[in-house]
């Protein structure tokens, strides 16, 4: 990306005596994950593009916890939680948007109860609400017009929340053509990695979940997989190349691909 | 006047209705065996899923053969069930058709139940077929296997002779044929019988009367051991479904107890135990055994009518591994029947027999292999949830035994020591606005 991000932090905001419109919640995954950060990226392009008033906890933030508590770790999910809601609501967060499905579901379902409540939003919301209030346009023609797309479903967005047509409606709008999967929304099949399964290998059996999701989506014909999770994004990914398709079909993230309509 | 009939019928009122009363207790008393749940919120959301998921059949549908096929048989079952009412006075007070009094109103009524019946019989018989000719893959996973193979079959068997009975007991019944109205059906099938004396028609009507009583009084004392349960327990158990979203884990107010005393600075560490709270057990975390499941869990398990819906949805299942959201219900419910009966055997008090839900029931194979998709609970027409049970019993796995694979410790020592599930240093975090 040749520009420079902006990309503030709730700290600089709160020696400014400010506060941002939405705090951007990036997630682990988001920080490290050389895939993922790219995600990341694109969708603070998108912020800077609409200029939206948003901040990065940045060092302050810390792992949500959902992994710990999906492997059974009840009391490492909760110091976690515990700790989080004391940095978020120190800076009296009200709005936050994440662009990883588990951050949004834990952060949404799971911190109210811990005292942590907040309007939670997938970056795929926020941006239909952007183009909606007309902060954000698609310019042009797009260079994705008649590109053949699926979108994959990821689990805590679809079945876990209910949100299925926010990311449709966005590819809808880069004038792709949106193919859609034989098991779709809620009878969506996972990428595998959900449950702390992304950080263990899978137990014995005669295939691979994300081979067998990749294959669902090669039914289609797509040049692109669309997804709205960093864990698909990687699963996706892996299963294209287990087909050795790596070099026809991309795996993008909805943000990646508005963000790159753009240039 | 000869009572013998009415009194025998009368005694066969009581032991079935006896029989089923009792079982019903054990089922009551089973399931409140769980731990307690607070399940009186949202109560105009859980009348509306029972209403639109059991009432309605509301997800049945997602697969429409199956659907529609169970929605006949289900309108059929219920409204032929107004049958009964006169049966019953018919057999205690030896009246005949007491209905058809009104007769016109009569026809209409039993020339519907004649056309349900037929209807019934017809998708039965494609569910037979489906099931032991087709073979429809979720019908023949491993969990599917002896009793719970011969149980959805005898409940096929039991509705076709019900039936039968019900049809050629009209058929046969000489002054019901005679009124010609309401005999829709029954008319075809009376000429099968034209050419036997009276008599013996008139034993062939009686015998199919009393037979299909006694048939659904059986079929109604069959369903306690029958995955057939769920024709009844479907309303509860969709009014106590879950309510939250999907994604919703309950929270542990217990380790949230621990979590805020280890947070406050105020908290003596060594004090002794309040009052009276020394022999406390404290509370155990996750579930290894039935009775740490809650009493909705519990339900859950004698909800399942073991249809294989989640099971055929299920991504490790569909990729061969041994994991079953199916059998983990199955596994509940049959664990829970040996809890019961070991305490029907020890005077009301459950002996320890060496045994537990986790190991002896369900490996830590399956519970690992679980993705938390959800597509199980999504999949289940009565609102079951098996992936609560299974994080129950991670949570066990790892809370009290920290048996979780080895892979996933070092994940949780990660996220212990650097706020990441990976071994990155909490400082790098916001490196990547500047690569």
């Amino acid at each position: 990306m040749s520009e420079q991000l902006k990309v503030p932090t709730m700290a600089q905001y709160m020696a400014e005596g400010k506060q941002p419109e939405i705090l951007f919640w990036v997630g682990s995954a988001g920080s490290y994950d050389d895939r993922a950060k790219k995600i990341t990226k694109a969708f603070v392009k998108i912020l800077n593009k609409a200029n939206v008033d948003f901040a990065v906890l940045g060092t302050e933030e810390s792992c949500t916890g959902d992994v710990a508590k999906r492997a059974g770790n009840e009391f490492l999910f909760q110091m976690q939680a515990v700790m989080n809601i004391e940095v978020l609501n120190g800076y009296e967060v009200k709005r936050i948007v994440t662009a990883c499905p588990h951050s949004y579901n834990t952060l949404k379902n799971e911190y109210p109860q811990l005292g942590g409540k907040y309007q939670v939003q997938h970056h795929t919301e926020f941006i239909d609400e952007l183009m909606k209030a007309g902060r954000l346009k698609i310019e042009g023609a797009s260079k994705l017009n008649g590109k053949q797309i699926t979108f994959h479903d990821p689990c805590y967005l679809g079945r876990a929340n209910d949100v299925y047509e926010a990311p449709r409606t966005l590819l809808k709008s880069l004038g792709v053509e949106l193919v859609e999967m034989k098991r779709n929304r809620n009878s969506a099949l996972c990428c595998g990695a959900g449950g702390a399964q992304m950080f263990k290998e899978p137990e014995k059996g005669d295939k691979d979940i994300n081979v067998l999701r990749t294959e669902d989506a090669l039914e289609t014909s797509p040049n692109i997989i669309a997804t709205g999770c960093p864990y698909c994004n990687t699963m996706m990914t892996d299963g294209v190349k287990a087909k050795e398709k790596e070099d026809s079909i991309q795996v993008l993230d909805i943000a990646e691909l508005i963000a790159n309509s753009q240039e | 006047m000869n009572y013998i009939p009415n009194i025998l019928f009368a005694l066969l009122l009581i032991a079935g209705f006896g029989y089923f009363a009792k079982n019903v207790r054990k089922l009551i008393r089973n399931i409140k065996l769980g731990q307690d749940v607070d399940v009186s919120d949202n109560k105009s959301q859980r009348w509306k899923n029972m209403t639109r998921i059991a009432l309605g059949q509301g997800k049945m549908v997602k697969r429409p053969i199956a659907g529609f096929l169970h929605i006949v048989v289900y309108i059929g079952f219920v409204i032929i069930n107004i049958e009964l009412l006169e049966i019953v006075i018919d057999g205690l007070t030896g009246s005949w058709r007491i209905f058809s009094y009104y007769q016109e109103l009569y026809g209409v009524l039993i020339g519907t139940f004649e056309i349900l019946a037929v209807l019934v019989l017809v998708s039965v018989i494609v569910f037979w077929i489906r099931r032991n000719i087709i073979k429809i893959n979720r019908f023949w996973k491993n969990e599917m296997t002896s009793w719970p193979k011969n149980d959805a079959n005898y409940i096929l068997y039991f509705e076709m002779v019900l039936m039968s009975l019900f049809l050629i007991m009209n058929a046969t019944d000489i002054h019901f044929q005679l009124m010609n109205s309401g005999n829709v059906v029954s008319q075809f099938i009376a000429p099968w019988f034209s050419g036997l004396p009276e008599t013996t028609i008139h034993v062939i009507e009686r015998t199919a009367w009393w037979l299909h009583i006694i048939g659904i009084l059986i079929f109604l004392n069959y369903l306690y051991f029958s995955k057939h349960l769920h024709i009844l327990l479907a309303f509860p158990n969709t009014y106590y479904g879950k309510v939250q979203p999907k994604g919703q884990l309950n929270n542990l107010e217990a380790v949230t107890n621990e979590v805020k005393m280890m947070m406050d600075p105020n908290v003596d560490p060594f004090a002794a135990p309040a009052e009276g709270a020394e022999n406390v057990m404290p509370a155990k975390f996750g579930a290894s055994d039935v009775q740490d499941l809650s009493w909705v869990q519990l339900l859950n398990a004698y909800t399942c009518t073991e249809c294989g819906r989640c099971t055929s949805e299920c991504p490790a299942n569909l990729t061969g591994k041994k994991l079953s959201p199916r059998k983990i219900m199955m596994d509940t419910r049959d664990r829970l029947e040996e809890v019961g009966k070991n305490i029907d055997a020890n005077n009301g008090e459950f002996k320890d027999d060496g045994k537990q839900l986790l190991g002896d029931y369900i490996s830590t194979e399956e519970l690992w292999a679980c993705t938390t998709c959800n597509a199980c609970v999504e999949a289940c027409p009565v609102s079951i949830d098996p992936l609560s049970i299974i994080i129950e019993m991670r949570r066990y796995l790892v809370m009290e035994q920290s048996a979780a694979p080895v892979e996933l410790n070092n994940m949780m020592t990660n996220i212990e020591n650097n706020g990441a599930p990976w071994p990155y240093n909490q400082m790098d975090r916001l490196n990547w606005k500047d690569e």
